[in-house]
């Protein structure tokens, strides 16, 4: 897929987040912060997406469905943790379900601390996350070049 | 005859902000059966109580769910100061009561817009979402967090407002009236709407009972039955009569819901202008010892928060009954029969919190 340039699609996946952080992801795409204006959708499909963003931390349930989208989506692709419970587990971190951040399962690309991450933030994130998916993309393109 | 088919419904999916798992149990295009897992978000956070100390507690309250923030630490904050009879001020009541209420109506909003995405009215969702801005300014310009707002605290409220802010927060609700009614005009009234929510997800007022609905769940299904109405915080000095409606379906679940919009602004006036002057907050010295239920109605419905003190600064106990939890049979309920298209609409009608079932 790295012949695709513009509009990256996200895909959001609640972790275990307690909804503060997930309402302010879907807060970003609505008419006052408005990221939609950048070409960015929010899919439901991982098929389609090329940013993961992740909300909550990882317990022994939501662990294999976590890994499954990561996995089910094309490279290039980025992870964004957004929250302080994707990033470590937060003030969670003690709880007995909750084993920690997003990175114990997948990698992650960004972190974005907050409780709840703020919109600012998360827009701030997932910018940071667009230059890396550029340079993955870069590096995928070279390494077609000298397979072909 | 068609042969039965199993079709997994979440823990991902494009309607569901969060994760719920339903198996359907499909016959042709209809439902014979929804078997719900939930699980996904599960944290343990009532065992954090032998961790935290009662007063600081009440952050994690807050945290059981970021959109019903404020009522449950407020309500946690209720429980506790039962507990240890703590006598809170009048005006942090009132300023709990206002709150409150503008977290409903945020709520409310954020619903009506996921509820119009969900049958596929992208437009709409923008809107409700736009208006639903304002009324998060308000929350951050008074409490200073949007989502999660920590101005509760056991024995009182961290901020005061001041009257003439007061005064300010209600015309700029009254300015946004019209607009609001703008919004619940579409949802009310418009043909395709209507024809989407209308006589889809039946659930009959005696059965809605005895499943244990509560909140817009139950109310659409014609009960009167409201937490503010046993008068907690300052709900008791204000004149307020539950919204209902007699469809019993999603539509009427709706129109609950756009209608309590405007009851809540219609608290928050009476309750600016009954507002007494005087401290925000007692100061709280002690150990809890002894058990409360104490009860207050969220968006989504009654939560119960129980705790119970033994003496020590952690509690002995800490359990909430939150309203989706509750309102997860009758849902169960509504989708047998159903078409499998209309799935979505149903589980939205419910205005699901996985956050709060699952804690």
């Amino acid at each position: 897929m790295a012949y695709l340039k513009k509009s990256p699609w996200l895909i959001h996946y609640d972790a275990s987040s307690c909804n503060g952080c997930d309402i302010e992801v879907l807060a970003c795409l609505t008419p006052l912060y408005d990221v939609e204006r950048f070409g960015i959708i929010n899919t439901g499909n991982p098929k389609h997406a090329d940013v993961f963003v992740i909300t909550g931390s990882i317990n022994d349930l939501n662990r294999e469905v976590v890994k499954n989208i990561y996995e089910q989506m094309p490279n290039p692709k980025v992870v964004v943790a957004v929250g302080i419970c994707a990033c470590s587990g937060g003030v969670f971190a003690e709880c007995y379900n909750v084993s920690g951040g997003v990175d114990q399962v997948i990698p992650v690309d960004v972190y974005v601390p907050g409780c709840a991450a703020r919109p600012e933030s998360i827009i701030d994130g997932i910018v940071k996350a667009l230059g890396i998916l550029e340079e993955k993309r870069a590096k995928m393109t070279e390494m077609e070049a000298v397979h072909a | 005859m068609s042969k039965e088919v199993v079709i997994p419904f979440g823990p991902q999916h494009p309607v569901l902000p969060e994760p719920i798992h339903l198996d359907l149990v499909i016959e042709d295009e209809k439902v014979k059966q929804a078997i719900p897992s939930i699980g996904y978000v599960h944290r343990g956070l009532e065992t954090l109580v032998e961790k935290r100390e009662y007063p600081e507690y009440v952050y994690l309250a807050e945290r059981i769910c970021g959109i019903c923030s404020f009522i449950h630490g407020a309500t946690y904050c209720q429980g506790v100061e039962a507990v240890m009879n703590v006598e809170v001020p009048e005006r942090a009541l009132f300023l709990r009561t206002i709150w409150s209420e503008y977290s409903r109506l945020h709520s409310h909003l954020l619903w009506l817009g996921l509820a119009a995405d969900g049958f596929g009215f992208e437009n709409l969702f923008m809107d409700a979402w736009r208006l639903r801005e304002s009324i998060l300014d308000e929350l951050e310009a008074t409490t200073g967090g949007r989502v999660i707002q920590g101005s509760c605290k056991v024995g009182g409220v961290r901020r005061d407002i001041d009257s003439e802010t007061l005064d300010e927060m209600v015309s700029r609700l009254e300015g946004l009236r019209g607009e609001l009614s703008d919004l619940a005009d579409v949802f009310l009234n418009d043909s395709s709407v209507k024809g989407r929510m209308k006589n889809v997800g039946i659930l009959p007022a005696k059965e809605a009972y005895d499943y244990g609905a509560v909140g817009p769940t139950l109310r659409g299904s014609g009960v009167s039955s409201d937490a503010r109405m046993i008068g907690y915080a300052a709900y008791g000095k204000i004149h307020f009569t539950p919204v209902t409606e007699d469809g019993c379906d999603c539509y009427s679940r709706c129109a609950v819901r756009a209608k309590e919009m405007f009851a809540s602004i219609d608290i928050i006036k009476e309750a600016v202008q009954k507002i007494p002057d005087g401290p925000i907050e007692v100061k709280v010295t002690g150990k809890p010892e002894g058990e409360y239920f104490s009860r207050a109605e969220q968006p989504r419905g009654e939560v119960i928060h129980y705790v119970k003190g033994n003496g020590t600064r952690h509690l002995a106990r800490h359990r909430v009954r939150t309203p989706t939890l509750t309102n997860i049979p009758p849902l169960v309920k509504m989708l047998e029969g159903c078409e499998l298209a209309d799935v979505p609409v149903i589980v939205l009608s419910i205005d699901p919190c996985i956050g709060c079932a699952e804690r």
